[in-house]
C-alpha cells in the first residue's frame, strides 16, 4: 500500500522503559491492539517479544520498532512508532540505542512494587538524552496497589512531576487511551529537514535469508527510497537501496522514509560486517558533512571460553557468532585454543544474562551443542619489566613471580530492597569483599543500598544469593566503577596429575583455601567416575591447596539373564553410550558439560 | 485348513529378506536355527524384582494359550522348516505351572513340529515346590532332560523380602524329587545384591548350594527394574539395596567359591561343572540363530530378530491369523558384527576370529572390523587375547566393567 509521507508535526517516537515483570509487553500488546495494528483476535500474546527465549523468559532481549496510526482527539490521525527496549541490566546499551531515535519514553512503575533500581538507572539515562518523559502508574487494579505512594516516590526519587501520570492496568486496558493522548500532546514531534542530505541512524539489524541485512533506521534528515545510492559512514561501505519500510508490525514497504520517520532499509548487503549498529546512512552522491554521534561501543565485561563439544562444529560456531554480533554490538569473539577443549572462541558479553542468552540461542538456534568456560573479567596486570597486561582469560594469568601488581574491576552496586532486607544484604555485600558507600530510604519501608564491589564477585553468584537472600524482592544495578590493586592469585585445576587450562580461575587470595575446597568437592560430584583412581586437585603456582579423590570405577556389569532378548540389552548400552557422547575427553578422562561451569555455581558453605 | 494356505503364503513371503542388490547377506543372516525358546508367561504369584513377561496364572485360560502356541508352531515351521533342532528352552513365568496333563499335551507339540536331535539339550524352568513326581513324570515322557530352579537365596527372611513363596527346604526337596525322578542335568539361579542381604547372607546360601552337588549354577545380581514393586519402593528410598563395595564383595566371593568347588566360570553369571554349560545360552552368546515361541517370547533367524505380542488374550487372539508378532526388525550385517561382540564376550572363553568369519564370510577380520576399541580396551586391560591367538576375551577387571566392554563395539 502506498503510504504519503506524514507531515513531521504528526509523528510521534517513543519507547517504554520498566522494570522486569511491571507490564511493558502487555502495555505494548495494548497500544498496538488499541490502535488496531493488531485485532485481539490476531493477536498473539505480546507480539513485541518475537524470540522464543524471550517469552520463556518473559524479558525483552532485542529491540522492536511499530508503527502505529492514532486518531487523537484534537481530530487528527497521529504516527506513532513504539520503540520496545530491554529492561534488564546487562542491555543498558541496548537501552541507549532505542534512546536514541524517540523523543518521548514512558516511564511505566508498577502500582505495587515501585521503582526499581534498573527502572532508575534507563530513566536517568533518559534524562541524559533529553527525552520527555511520561510516567505510568501500572497494575493500579491489583488489590496491593498504592499508586498515590508510587507517584510520590516517582517525584521524590526521580524528580518528575507525577502530577499528570497515568494510573493504568494494561492487563485490563485501562488508561491506554491517556497514554495515548499525553502521548500526541507532550512528547515532540521530529525535528529534522528533508531537504537537506540524508542523516539516519542505524539502531537495529538482523539478517535475513533472502533480503540479506536489513537495517532498522531513523531518519533525522532527507529522505531515504528504493533506488538511493547510500553510504554507511563508518564503514564506507555503499549500497543501492531496494526497499524501504515500516514495521506495522509486520514489515511493510513504502515508497520512501522521510524525517522522523522510524522503519527499514534492505539494500542486497550480504556481508555481516559491512553494516555496524550506532552507524550513520547517507547519500552516497550528496553526503552530510557530520555523522551522528552514534554509541559508545561498550566493552564487554564478562568473557568466558565457548568450545562446541563436537570440534567439526567449530566452523558453524563462527558462522553462528558472525550472526549474531550483527546485531548485537556488545557481542565480542576471538579464536582461541584451550589445551583441554581445542578450538573455540573467547568472547564477550555485558554480563551473565547476556552470556548465557548468547550460550541458549547458539545451542538451540544454531544447534551447536557447546561447553562453556567459566565466565572471568578483565585483569590489569604490571609485570614486574613494567609490561602492562589485559587479561581475560585465567590461563593466560602470568606466574606470580612476574606480576608486580594486579588490579581488578570494580561496580558501583545499587540495591533496592524492603527495610527488613537491609542486614541480608549487608551480610551479602560484604561477604563478596563489598565496601559500604551509601544506605538512603526511598520510602518508610524502602532502602537503597549502595557498595563498591569488585565485579568478579558478581559475576560469581550474586544475583543467585542476592534473590534467595531476599525471597526476590531485591532489585539490582550496577555500574564499572573502575579498578583497584588486589590481592589476586591463579588456581589452577588438575585432573589426574594435569592442568586442565579451561578450569583455571581468578581468586582473592584470602578466599582461595576455601574456593578450592569447594570447587574440588563439587567437581568430584559432577565427573562419573572413570575406570582408575582420579585425583582432582586445586592449586596456587606449586602449591596444592585441596584435594579429592573420583574412586575408579569397579563394577558396572549385568549380572542378569535377559534371555534372548538381545534388543534390551543393546538399548542398555546404547544408553550408556549417549551419556558419554555428551562428555568431553580432557586427558584420559571424560569430563560432562557442566562441569567446566563449577567453578561458577558454588555455594560458599 | 485350506483357508490358511494364502496366509502362510504371504507369511512366507515376508520372510524373504528385501535385500539391495549388492549387499551379501552374510553366512548367519542363512542359517537356520537349532535352538528353540517357548515362553509359558503364567507364574502362581508375582515376585517383586519382576519384569519378565508373566502373569498369575489363576483364572488365566493356559489351554487357549497351549491352542495358540500350537498354531504358533505351525506358522513357525511352514515359515521356516527346521532342520534340526539341538536345543530347546522352556522359560517363564513358570512353565511347571502347568499341570501333568497340559504338560504332555504341550511337550508333546513340541515334538510333533520340531524334529529333536536324539542327544538336544532340553531344558524348562521350575520354581521350588511346584514339581511333584507325578509332574516330573510327564517331563522327563515330553523330552525334557534339564531343570532350572529359581532357588534364588536360602535365607528364608530374604525370600519373603523379594516376594518368593517357596522356602529354603522347598529348594532341597524339589531337587531331590527331581533326582530321584531321573534328572541329573539340574541348575539353580542364585541372587545377590537383594535389599538387606549381607555377604555372610550369601556365604550361607553359597555354602547350601554346594551342598546340592548340582552341575550347574546362575548367579544374578538384583537390577531395579521399572513397572515393579522394587521400583516403587525404590523411587520412594524404601530399598535397601547393599552399597556397591558390598555388592563387589558378594559377587567376588560367588565366584571364588565355585571356582574353588571346581566349577568353570564360563560366562558373566553362569558356573558350570566341565561339559555342563547350558549349551541353549551358549547359542545366544554366540550370537547364533533361534526360533522364539509364546507372548513376549524373542527369536533370532534369517537376519531378523522378532517380538512377540505381550498379553496372553492378545496373544491368543493374534496367533489364530497370523504369526502373532510385536516387533520384526532386520539386523543389518554391521550391526550383527556388534551383536557378535556384544554378546560374544559374555563368555569367559571370549570371541573367536574363527566364528567371526563363519558368521560373516571368509574374509572378515575381527581384529581390523573393531581395531580402535580392541586396542583401547586391551590397553585399559579390560581385554586380552585368547591363548591360542584367535580370539579375545575379558579378562578379571573387565568381568567387572562388562558394560564398558560391550558398549565400545556399538556405533
Amino acid at each position: 500500500m502506498a503510504d504519503l509521507p506524514v507531515p513531521q508535526s504528526h509523528i510521534r517516537n517513543f519507547c517504554i522503559i520498566a522494570h522486569i515483570d511491571h507490564g511493558k509487553s502487555t502495555l505494548a500488546d495494548r497500544i498496538l491492539e488499541y490502535t488496531g495494528a493488531l485485532s485481539s483476535r490476531e493477536m498473539q500474546e505480546q507480539v513485541l517479544d518475537s524470540m522464543d527465549l524471550e517469552r520463556e523468559r518473559g524479558i525483552t532481549i532485542k529491540l522492536q520498532a511499530v508503527r502505529l496510526q492514532y486518531k487523537a482527539d484534537d481530530g487528527e490521525t497521529y504516527t506513532l512508532h513504539l520503540i520496545d527496549t530491554p529492561g534488564h541490566v546487562d542491555f543498558t546499551y541496548e537501552v541507549s540505542r532505542s534512546l536514541a531515535a524517540c523523543e518521548g519514553a514512558l516511564l511505566v512503575v508498577d502500582a505495587a512494587q515501585g521503582i526499581e533500581a534498573q527502572t532508575l538507572a534507563n530513566v536517568y539515562l533518559a534524562l541524559d538524552n533529553d527525552l520527555e518523559i511520561l510516567p505510568v502508574i501500572n497494575k493500579i487494579d491489583l488489590p496491593s496497589a498504592e499508586p498515590e505512594r508510587v507517584k510520590q516516590e516517582v517525584e521524590d526519587v526521580i524528580g518528575l512531576d507525577a502530577s499528570d501520570a497515568v494510573l493504568a492496568s494494561a492487563k485490563n486496558g485501562i488508561g491506554i487511551k491517556d497514554i495515548l493522548e499525553q502521548a500526541v500532546k507532550k512528547i515532540p514531534s521530529p525535528q529534522g529537514d528533508r531537504n537537506k542530505p540524508l542523516k539516519a541512524l542505524i539502531f537495529d539489524s538482523h539478517y535475513d535469508a533472502y533480503k540479506g541485512v536489513v537495517c532498522y533506521i531513523r531518519v533525522i534528515d532527507g529522505t531515504i527510497k528504493p533506488g538511493s545510492k547510500i553510504k554507511f559512514m563508518g564503514t564506507g561501505a555503499q549500497f543501492d537501496v531496494v526497499e524501504v519500510g515500516t514495521f506495522r508490525p509486520r514489515a511493510t514497504s513504502v515508497d520512501e522514509l522521510g524525517p522522523g520517520d522510524v522503519g527499514y532499509v534492505t539494500a542486497s548487503i550480504k556481508n555481516v560486517k559491512d553494516t555496524r549498529v550506532g552507524d550513520t546512512i547517507t547519500d552516497a552522491k550528496n553526503p552530510t558533512a557530520e555523522p551522528l554521534p552514534g554509541y559508545r561501543r561498550i566493552n564487554p565485561m564478562v568473557f568466558c571460553g565457548l568450545y562446541p563439544i563436537e570440534s567439526t562444529d567449530y566452523n558453524d560456531l563462527r558462522e553462528a557468532l558472525e550472526k549474531l554480533e550483527l546485531n548485537d554490538a556488545s557481542l565480542r569473539f576471538e579464536p582461541e585454543t584451550s589445551q583441554a577443549l581445542g578450538f573455540g572462541f573467547r568472547c564477550g558479553f555485558l554480563g551473565m544474562l547476556h552470556m548465557e542468552i548468547i550460550q541458549e540461542r547458539i545451542e538451540r538456534e544454531f544447534n551447536i551443542p557447546l561447553i562453556t568456560t567459566a565466565p572471568s573479567v578483565v585483569y590489569k596486570v604490571t609485570l614486574t619489566n613494567g609490561q602492562t597486561l589485559d587479561i581475560s582469560n585465567p590461563s593466560e594469568y602470568p606466574e606470580q613471580g612476574k606480576i608486580e601488581q594486579v588490579e581488578e574491576p570494580y561496580v558501583k552496586a545499587s540495591v533496592i530492597v524492603p527495610n527488613d532486607y537491609v542486614g541480608a544484604i549487608m551480610e551479602l555485600c560484604q561477604g563478596k569483599r563489598g565496601e559500604f558507600v551509601d544506605m538512603q530510604y526511598l520510602d518508610a519501608n524502602r532502602v537503597t543500598l549502595k557498595y563498591e564491589i569488585p565485579l568478579a564477585e558478581i559475576v560469581y553468584d550474586f544475583f543467585d544469593q542476592l534473590k534467595s537472600s531476599t525471597k526476590g524482592y531485591a532489585s539490582f544495578d550496577y555500574e564499572l566503577s573502575g579498578y583497584r590493586a588486589s590481592n589476586l592469585v591463579k588456581m589452577d585445576i588438575l585432573l589426574n596429575g594435569e592442568k586442565v587450562d579451561a578450569l583455571s580461575f581468578i581468586v582473592h587470595r584470602d578466599r582461595a583455601y576455601q574456593r578450592g575446597r569447594v570447587i574440588c568437592e563439587k567437581l568430584k560430584d559432577l565427573i562419573p567416575r572413570q575406570m582408575f583412581e582420579v585425583p582432582i586437585q586445586a592449586a596456587v603456582g606449586q602449591k596444592i591447596i585441596s584435594r579429592e579423590t573420583i574412586k575408579a570405577m569397579r563394577k558396572n556389569v549385568l549380572a542378569k539373564c535377559y534371555g534372548g532378548d538381545i534388543t534390551r540389552k543393546r538399548k542398555l548400552l546404547e544408553k550408556q553410550k549417549e551419556g558419554k557422547k555428551r562428555m568431553k575427553q580432557v586427558g584420559s578422562v571424560e569430563v560432562p558439560q557442566e562441569a567446566f561451569m563449577a567453578v561458577l555455581k558454588l555455594d560458599d558453605d | 485348513m485350506s483357508h490358511e494356505t494364502p496366509n502362510l503364503a504371504r507369511e512366507l513371503s515376508n520372510m524373504t529378506r528385501e535385500v539391495p542388490a549388492g549387499t551379501a547377506v552374510p553366512p548367519l543372516h542363512a542359517w537356520k536355527p537349532r535352538a528353540l525358546y517357548i515362553h509359558i508367561p503364567f507364574c502362581t504369584n508375582k515376585c517383586f524384582y519382576c519384569d519378565f513377561n508373566s502373569y498369575v496364572a489363576e483364572g488365566q485360560p493356559i489351554d487357549a494359550y497351549l491352542d495358540a502356541l500350537e498354531r504358533e508352531m505351525e506358522r513357525t515351521v511352514a515359515a521356516i522348516p527346521p532342520e534340526r533342532i539341538e536345543t530347546v528352552f522352556v522359560g517363564g513365568g513358570t512353565p511347571t505351572v502347568l499341570n501333568p496333563a497340559q504338560m504332555a499335551r504341550f511337550l508333546a507339540s513340541v515334538r510333533r513340529h520340531f524334529p529333536l536331535a536324539p542327544d538336544a539339550e532340553y531344558t524348562m524352568e521350575a520354581n521350588p515346590g511346584t514339581t511333584d513326581p507325578a509332574k516330573l513324570d510327564a517331563m522327563r515322557e515330553g523330552g525334557v532332560n534339564r531343570i532350572s530352579f529359581g532357588a534364588q537365596t536360602f535365607d528364608n527372611g530374604l525370600l519373603k523380602t523379594i516376594g518368593r513363596i517357596h522356602e529354603a527346604d522347598d529348594v532341597v526337596r524339589s531337587v531331590a524329587n527331581a533326582k530321584a525322578a531321573g534328572f541329573a542335568n539340574l541348575s539353580i539361579d542364585l541372587m545377590f545384591g537383594l535389599p538387606n542381604q549381607k555377604l555372610h547372607h550369601l556365604q550361607d546360601s553359597v555354602s547350601r548350594a554346594l551342598e546340592l552337588d548340582l552341575p550347574h549354577y546362575s548367579l544374578y545380581s538384583l537390577k531395579v527394574e521399572e513397572n515393579t514393586l522394587f521400583h516403587r519402593l525404590y523411587e520412594r528410598g524404601e530399598l535397601p539395596l547393599p552399597e556397591e563395595e558390598e555388592e563387589i564383595a558378594m559377587y567376588e566371593h560367588l565366584i571364588e567359591r565355585l571356582t574353588g568347588a571346581g566349577y568353570g566360570h564360563y560366562e558373566i553369571s553362569n558356573f558350570a561343572r566341565p561339559g555342563r554349560e547350558s549349551r541353549h545360552n551358549t547359542v545366544y552368546w554366540r550370537n547364533e540363530p533361534y526360533y522364539g515361541l509364546g507372548a513376549g517370547a524373542h527369536g533370532y533367524a534369517l537376519g531378523r530378530r522378532h517380538m512377540n505380542i505381550k498379553g496372553v488374550l492378545p496373544y491368543i487372539g493374534a496367533a489364530q491369523e497370523r504369526l502373532p508378532r510385536l516387533e520384526t526388525l532386520e539386523v543389518s550385517p554391521e550391526e550383527a558384527k556388534e551383536d557378535f561382540m556384544m554378546v560374544g564376550l559374555r563368555l569367559l572363553s571370549g570371541v573367536r576370529g574363527a566364528d567371526f568369519r563363519n558368521q560373516f564370510g571368509p574374509g572378515e577380520r575381527l581384529g581390523e572390523r573393531f581395531e580402535a576399541p580392541l586396542a583401547r580396551l586391551t590397553e585399559q586391560n579390560l581385554l586380552e587375547r585368547t591363548p591360542d591367538g584367535e580370539g579375545y576375551r575379558l579378562t578379571r577387571q573387565g568381568v567387572m566393567l562388562g558394560n564398558e566392554v560391550f558398549g565400545a563395539f556399538l556405533s
